[in-house]
């Protein structure tokens, strides 16, 4: 088989592999495997390509996604601060240490109408303990200076299945 | 199995089912076998920990349980956009915005700028021509505010 073919061949396969795994991973003590023998390749292909694609940070994480409702978290705040641009790093740093910080991004302001330029998100069964969690973080880290607004969201229009890393 | 559901759509959740979800939050060792591997970790059976998962699959609690792609190296572009719409407006326009297939999540939230979604576009360049065209489409400003900086968070979701 000559060179072409064999990296068409590969591409195919790993194409089969990839809308596999995007489907979800076998729940099987041998999960590779069982992918293996479904796309065509060996176990140990598997566990390269995979693996490659991780380095190349083509798949950033691979593990288990949870929904909200049946959890009983109910309340999603967007936590939004003005931080002045010499301290964003720093305190993103510090937001997303904290447990109750699920995610946390540094995004550009939309003046006059947005000045906010980091953005956190906080997740809890009720509005009231993501406000405590909130006012602890604030006290913990002293942020009272710094203007902030709190986001709550009052219904999902749309939850696809986050094939990419949600916002 | 323990993730059961009750009457009103919580499923409960021991304390192995918890460690599970946390632990696996945080992605699966590409070995021959992983979850024997995190089983080991947490002091349980591998049995118990795939039995575990398939409870917690059927009672609705994994949403999914696989790669999370990384839009930007797939050549992929994503953003997270804002609108102001007027009250009476809302439900008509966020009909007009989600009929657009790169909008991906949709939430109402309680500011001036009530709708903020995400779009996922194949390529980056499509991102401000969807934005255009849902301007075109609705007639109210989209506010863009793509990601600069992320801050990486332990865990996802501590439960």
């Amino acid at each position: 088989m000559n060179q072409v073919a064999q990296l068409c061949m590969d591409t195919e396969a790993e194409q089969r592999l990839r809308a596999l795994i995007e489907k979800g991973l076998p729940l099987t003590p041998r999960p590779w495997l069982t992918l293996a023998e479904q796309c065509g390749m060996d176990e140990t292909e598997v566990m390269a390509t995979v693996e490659r694609w991780q380095s190349e940070g083509l798949i950033k994480r691979l593990g288990l996604v949870v929904k909200h409702r049946p959890l009983g978290i109910r309340a999603n705040a967007m936590v939004v601060w003005d931080v002045p641009d010499a301290w964003i790093s720093e305190l993103g740093r510090c937001l997303a240490e904290e447990p109750a910080v699920t995610l946390c991004y540094r995004r550009p302001r939309r003046l006059p109408d947005w000045p906010f330029n980091l953005f956190c998100m906080i997740h809890g069964s009720a509005r009231e303990r993501v406000l405590q969690e909130l006012d602890a973080i604030v006290r913990r880290h002293e942020l009272d200076a710094i203007p902030r607004q709190v986001l709550f969201s009052t219904h999902a229009y749309r939850q696809h299945g986050a094939r990419y890393i949600s916002e | 199995m323990s993730a059961s559901t009750t009457k009103n759509d919580i499923a409960e959740l021991d304390n192995i089912d918890r460690q599970v979800i946390n632990r696996l939050q945080d992605g699966l060792p590409i070995v021959e076998a992983p979850f024997a591997v995190v089983a080991k970790e947490l002091g349980i059976e591998e049995q118990v920990l795939l039995e575990r998962l398939h409870g917690l699959r059927e009672s609705g609690v994994l949403s999914r349980f696989g790669p999370m792609y990384h839009a930007e190296r797939l050549g992929g572009g994503l953003t997270l956009a804002a609108m102001a719409i007027p009250e009476i407006y809302f439900n008509a326009v966020a009909e007009e915005v989600n009929a657009f297939a790169e909008v991906a999540h949709n939430y109402r939230r309680e500011h001036r700028l009530n709708m903020w979604f995400v779009l996922a576009t194949e390529t980056p360049e499509r991102i401000p021509e969807v934005i255009a065209a849902i301007e075109a489409a609705t007639g109210y400003p989209v506010y863009n505010m793509p990601k600069q900086e992320e801050f990486h968070v332990r865990l996802h979701l501590p439960v």
